[in-house]
């Protein structure tokens, strides 16, 4: 009684489902990761030069200078090559690549730790640190400000952005103690998300943001120092 | 939420690891309050200027290596 034809019809008869169909999961499709494996040169130079920068970054805060780190960033491209075939592409690409840099500079690092002066050895790494990330007298008994920070609309984009200022920003993040630097340059260098810094490092996502948020908030203090 | 408590909130805001609670608390403080908006820009400031370090060339050396390496690679 009163039932149409329709209602009687599996959902989709009309051709018009209100709801999606089952979702279809693709591969996703890596444009650098293809080129690599046809074997693109231009691919391959454009990749290496775009990550050249975060690469040596992240090697040198293991290594204790530029030429270790070099071979390092080397090692690790050359590795990436020798495995290329079997990399199915279920990680991106540069998570991949990162990824196996951080096995070659630790790696590296555990063995320039065994000829380094014994001193060296026995100096304790700083762990990723408790307690508020700013000066305390910097609040009223009431948790408020009393000495704010300054704005720095008023600091000129030409200053901001000098050779100079981007010097200080290094050596902030290079004066981190290991385990906030290492976050902080795979989210704010590097340019990873916060899961797949999880994943690198195998950290949990609330370790990984105190880590951050001391890094970020040492390298805020020392920008306001300069800018001051 | 007072100042000093919401300084240490920033990093899990700016990557949405907050309550809806908290982060409504958050936004309802930092609407009203000149240091800690100024704050959260410089910590913004901050990761901006960290994202430009990193411009680096490969020195050529290294460069005309690797792609050697991945000739040799393409060939194999």
């Amino acid at each position: 009684m009163g039932v149409s034809l329709f209602s009687r019809l599996p959902p989709c008869a009309e051709g018009r489902p209100t709801y999606p169909g089952p979702r279809v999961v693709r591969e996703p499709i890596d444009p650098d990761l293809d080129a690599l494996k046809s074997g693109d040169e231009a691919a391959f130079e454009a990749l290496i030069g775009r990550y050249h920068g975060p690469m040596m970054r992240l090697a040198m805060s293991y290594l204790r200078d530029r030429g270790a780190a070099e071979d390092a960033v080397q090692e690790t491209w050359l590795t990436c090559l020798r495995t290329l075939d079997k990399f199915e592409g279920r990680s991106a690409l540069k998570t991949w690549v990162f990824g196996i840099l951080l096995n070659v500079a630790r790696s590296r690092h555990r063995k320039e730790s065994r000829i380094l002066p014994f001193t060296s050895l026995f100096r304790r790494e700083p762990g990723e640190g408790r307690g508020p990330t700013v000066d305390q007298r910097r609040f009223g008994s009431d948790g408020l400000w009393s000495t704010p920070p300054d704005t720095w609309s008023n600091v000129p984009e030409s200053k901001l952005l000098d050779r100079e200022t981007i010097d200080q920003v290094k050596a902030a993040i290079e004066a981190l103690p290991p385990k906030q630097r290492e976050v902080v340059i795979l989210r704010d260098v590097a340019g990873f998300e916060a899961d797949e810094v999880c994943g690198l490092l195998a950290i949990s996502p609330a370790n990984q943001r105190v880590r951050l948020h001391r890094g970020r908030a040492s390298v805020r203090k020392a920008l306001e120092e300069y800018l001051k | 939420m007072t100042c000093r408590e919401v300084v240490e909130l920033m990093t899990d805001y700016l990557d949405g690891a907050l309550s809806a609670a908290d982060r409504a608390r958050f936004d309802q403080h930092i609407q009203g309050c000149d240091g800690c908006r100024a704050y959260l820009a410089q910590l913004r400031t901050a990761r901006m200027l960290m994202g430009r370090v990193a411009s680096e060339p490969v020195p050529e050396p290294l460069k005309a290596e690797l792609m050697n390496a991945f000739r040799n690679w393409k060939s194999s």
